[in-house]
């Protein structure tokens, strides 16, 4: 019994070596207080509160393997940043199983969390008032990195993020561009296996959009990186994702690359975001 | 520790940077408690007693909350204030950083501001514990050491509690300041004086009785008993529910869109 369960384990063990991220039938449901606009229906929802149901994950199941670059694409509210929120620990689906690393993320978290870096493009992860440099320091001590190692890494985000001339100031007084490549270093500080993009290029100029984009790539290439990125910028999957996943209204509709995106637009000339646009109405999203 | 050391110099940094705007916070604690203490001081130019306490004694009753209250503020601050924690996504960071979670709430914030109102509570002990009319002896101050700790945990509890409830909701939160800015004001004065209902709550249901009134008997030599004097240790068991509610209300946990 007992080595036939040993040998099971080592083989799953190794097929989760090879499959970084698995995600089976994932749902997630989120309850959403309704009510109607105007002062009568907010009196009113004080006794009687109507609640909605809204399946933000609706059996989500995909699998990405070490290394890949992968797109996570949808229209607003399509599930995407809940599927981040539940890869990375922060949110406990209902129903379901997902394993990173052979992990599940909800209930080994803080192991887990070691092996991750995540980017919310909308959330700063630094002090506002105090030097780049010292929220890498307190983040190195978070993390426990050793001395040689940060040293290492802050050498080498620095050189690539061109970081040399902004890590002395304050986080407030940074332009969203600089403060974008600050928060990419930041959670990569502890050298994860996996990052997690949500929107890393909103509201940047073209400038900063290449950098971004540029250092992606290269981390991808150099360091093996699973990068998981969520955007509404067709330029950045285009740039960026070897495959893309599309999810809407909690399903994934697609899993595939570039070009299955490009066939699924009829107009040859049209641009990428016409294209994301058909592919969504296609899909009725 | 070192680590909460370090979040501490950050937090120091960053108020460095207002300067001005943390003198004038440190001085308006310090003044909107003086106020209190004014409320006292003429309410006893009036009676001379409340209850057969004294106005010294009263005075050590008011030291002991305040300082138990404005530590818990200084220290646990970040849960007092977890519904903007929640609401401005600071806590989809804190889970995902390797850290205990509440260690990091703890880090969030650490209210220095309040150090005002912690001196404002010192200059009332240096007042209160000579005239009070107690023998003080090693056990004795040892037993207000405990009063006072005990009774920051009591009240940082009370934030754990509140920051749980904020997994549920974020609106109509305030009534939760019944029992801490409520129960401070209420401390003003030996807990005793509000009738026996109330001292069955205070005992039984949030602990204050425990920290604030029973020791506080033995001090002034009202009852005998030494035990009374580590009844502060008992009312610590207090957080114990809280952190379970909290723990509970993590799993309820919705986070925020973006």
């Amino acid at each position: 019994m007992g080595v036939c369960r040993d040998g099971a384990e080592n083989r799953l063990e190794e097929w989760g070596k090879l499959k970084m991220i698995q995600v089976e039938h994932l749902t997630k449901t989120f309850r959403v207080a309704k009510r109607r606009a105007g002062f009568r229906s907010a009196f009113r929802a004080l006794w009687s509160r109507q609640y909605e149901e809204i399946r933000a994950l609706d059996d989500i199941s995909f699998t990405i393997r070490d290394g890949e670059m992968v797109g996570y694409m949808g229209p607003n509210g399509a599930g995407k940043s809940s599927t981040i929120k539940v890869l990375s620990g922060i949110l406990t689906p209902e129903g379901g199983t997902c394993r990173v690393n052979g992990r599940i993320p909800w209930k080994e978290r803080k192991e887990h969390v070691k092996h991750i870096g995540v980017v919310f493009g909308q959330r700063s992860q630094l002090w506002w008032d105090v030097p780049v440099m010292d929220s890498f320091f307190l983040l190195k001590d978070i993390y426990s990195v050793p001395d040689a190692v940060f040293r290492e890494t802050c050498t080498e985000l620095t050189e690539l993020l061109s970081l040399e001339e902004i890590l002395k100031t304050p986080a407030r007084q940074l332009s969203l561009g600089q403060r974008m490549r600050c928060e990419i270093a930041a959670s990569l500080l502890h050298r994860p296996d996996i990052l997690f993009l949500d929107e890393p290029t909103i509201g940047l100029d073209a400038v900063s959009k290449l950098a971004v984009r540029e250092f992606i790539k290269k981390l991808n290439h150099e360091h093996k990186t699973t990068v998981i990125l969520t955007t509404h910028d067709m330029q950045d999957i285009e740039a960026l994702a070897s495959r893309i996943i599309l999810i809407g209204k909690g399903r994934v509709l697609m899993d595939g690359t570039l070009s299955d995106v490009r066939a699924c637009a009829k107009d040859a000339g049209a641009s990428l975001d016409e294209m994301a646009a058909a592919l969504y109405r296609a899909y009725e999203v | 520790m070192k680590l909460y050391w370090k979040h501490l110099q950050m937090h120091l940094q960053s108020m460095m940077q207002y300067k001005t705007s943390f003198f004038l916070t440190a001085l308006g604690q310090f003044l909107v408690s003086f106020n209190v203490f004014l409320g006292i001081y003429f309410m006893f130019q009036r009676f001379h007693q409340v209850a057969g306490f004294t106005y010294s004694q009263c005075l050590l009753c008011f030291a002991v909350t305040l300082s138990s209250f404005t530590l818990a503020e200084v220290f646990f601050r970040g849960f007092d204030t977890f519904a903007s924690c929640i609401a401005n996504g600071e806590f989809d960071r804190i889970l995902v950083r390797p850290r205990g979670l509440v260690f990091q709430v703890i880090c969030k914030k650490v209210e220095l501001t309040r150090l005002g109102k912690l001196l404002q509570a010192l200059v009332i002990f240096c007042y209160a514990v000579p005239n009070c009319g107690v023998e003080w002896n090693g056990i004795k101050i040892l037993g207000l050491v405990l009063m006072v700790l005990g009774g920051t945990v009591v009240f940082a509890s009370l934030f754990v509690l509140y920051a749980g409830i904020c997994f549920f909701t974020l609106e109509g939160l305030e009534f939760m300041n019944v029992f801490t800015d409520g129960a401070k004001e209420f401390g003003k004065y030996p807990l005793g004086i509000y009738g026996k209902h109330i001292l069955v709550i205070c005992t039984f249901l949030v602990p204050y009785a425990l920290f604030q009134y029973y020791p506080f008997l033995y001090l002034i030599g009202q009852r005998s008993e030494a035990g009374f004097l580590f009844l502060p240790l008992l009312s610590c068991l207090f957080s114990i529910p809280c952190y379970l509610f909290w723990r509970w209300g993590l799993r309820h946990y919705q986070s925020t869109g973006s």
